[in-house]
């Protein structure tokens, strides 16, 4: 079976998406190693916590460039939660912080207001902008699980997948570019239809 | 649209589910893993795990039982009960929930908020409160802050808790009223709408739920972000199915079952 790695950047829970493959039947394994990083066939960025925090310890790791040399590689590369922030150029959290700039764009953050809550939290409905392979089998609108107070700005509407609406403000909620699609929610999270998306990313191959 | 929230509630004595009214004469109803995967399945949109003898009994949470769940629930989880310090707090994260429910702790310690925000995120951090009608002087809002299940008033207001806690961190509130709790006559919708519009993260309206009805109250007039249940469901009066399409029929935005 193809090699699927989790990066591990010490951000606390990294098993709920190793569980979450075990479900549907596909060994992970939680790694911070360079050499099992670009030996994978398959990489997955969880996100937990702030943006700026993530990118310091993968500063620290060493971890940037093994990165950057699979994203380069063409193997399928998927970004969760802060792990899609991390794939612009920078973001607004904790200042500006420089990031991987693999899709080019920014973050933004939800103005709390009557009725908006923030953080975003809970199950909000996902709408394509395109298809993408990952998506597979999964009905326009489904919702997902969201918790996050900064949202992706990408710089252009190509690299948009799907958008959700909170408040006042519709957001890219899925990125996608070459090789690398990232989700703002938490597929592992999301029931059955997150299941779906990572299975569907089990099977992807890299391509567009 | 962001849906509203069901949220179902296990509280677990020496690793079964029980559910009790006002906190005694609790009984035993299951397997908390099992329970946790059929309500995962059947749609609950979250669930909660709250150990209730831990902080009675002085001793930290059953991890081993979060790190089961954490394996067959694949939807959000948090735990709370008997957490006594930020060390605790970061083993139950790493055991596999989401966010990690701190109640009287907090009101002991409230930088413990702060803490947890920090090392975790404010979204990992729930606050949960347990609140009675009150005439206490210190009490403006008519709300009072309560520990140990309701018996010991702290003289604190519930609003200015509730604000306070924002303020050091906290993610969101879980928000129980003792006076309604078990009851199952409805949630405390006046209480609920206090501290919901009070504050600007998301509050689980806790205690009272009997019926679909009380949910859509609680939801639209109380202008909760989420409702807990318990009962409703653990004696099978209840499927989640139901309350989600009267929801629905209510006008709701809920999250439609998966087939």
């Amino acid at each position: 079976m193809a090699s699927i790695a989790i990066v591990d950047y010490r951000a606390g829970n990294l098993t709920s998406v190793k569980h979450a493959f075990a479900e549907i039947g596909h060994d992970s394994v939680i790694t911070r190693d360079p050499s099992v990083i670009a030996g994978a066939d398959r990489l997955v960025f969880p996100g937990v916590g702030a943006a700026g925090a993530s990118m310091a310890a993968l500063r620290d790791l060493d971890l940037i460039e093994p990165l950057r040399d699979f994203v380069a590689g063409g193997r399928p590369f998927l970004g969760i939660c802060v792990g899609c922030q991390i794939l612009l150029d920078n973001s607004l959290e904790d200042g500006t912080t420089p990031c991987l700039g693999v899709i080019p764009g920014s973050t933004g953050h939800f103005a709390a207001g009557p009725g908006v809550k923030v953080p975003h939290m809970g199950w909000n409905p996902v709408a394509y902008a395109r298809s993408h392979p990952v998506f597979k089998g999964i009905p326009d609108g489904s919702p997902f699980y969201f918790v996050h107070s900064y949202y992706p700005l990408p710089a252009s509407e190509k690299d948009v997948v799907a958008r959700t609406q909170y408040g006042d403000t519709l957001f890219a909620s899925v990125l996608a570019r070459g090789n690398v699609v990232a989700c703002q929610f938490h597929a592992e999270k999301s029931g059955k239809m997150g299941l779906r998306l990572l299975q569907n990313f089990c099977e992807w191959d890299g391509k567009p | 649209m962001l849906a509203k929230r069901v949220i179902v509630c296990l509280d677990v004595r020496n690793r079964k589910v029980t559910k009790g009214v006002r906190f005694e004469g609790n009984v035993d109803l299951g397997d908390p893993v099992e329970m946790g995967r059929q309500y995962y399945l059947e749609g609950a949109d979250e669930l909660v795990f709250y150990d209730i003898m831990a902080s009675a009994e002085g001793r930290s949470i059953d991890i081993g039982m979060v790190r089961d769940v954490a394996q067959k629930v694949f939807i959000p989880f948090s735990v709370g009960g008997g957490i006594r310090d930020l060390s605790d707090m970061r083993e139950v994260l790493l055991a596999g929930a989401e966010k990690v429910s701190v109640n009287s702790l907090a009101v002991k310690n409230p930088d413990i908020i702060a803490q947890g925000a920090k090392a975790f995120g404010r979204q990992c951090v729930v606050l949960g409160m347990d609140v009675k009608r009150s005439s206490h002087p210190d009490c403006p809002s008519g709300y009072e802050v309560v520990v140990q299940g309701g018996r010991k008033a702290m003289g604190m207001d519930a609003l200015d808790w509730a604000r306070r806690a924002e303020k050091l961190g906290a993610g969101e509130i879980c928000l129980n009223s003792i006076d309604a709790d078990g009851t199952r006559r409805g949630y405390d919708l006046e209480l609920t709408r206090l501290v919901s519009c009070g504050v600007g993260i998301p509050v689980i309206a806790s205690g009272g739920a009997g019926e679909v009805g009380h949910l859509v109250s609680v939801l639209r007039e109380g202008q909760a972000d989420a409702a807990l249940i318990a009962s409703m469901v653990h004696y099978g009066t209840h499927t989640l199915a139901e309350i989600k399409s009267g929801l629905a029929a209510a006008g709701l935005p809920v999250r439609a079952m998966e087939n």
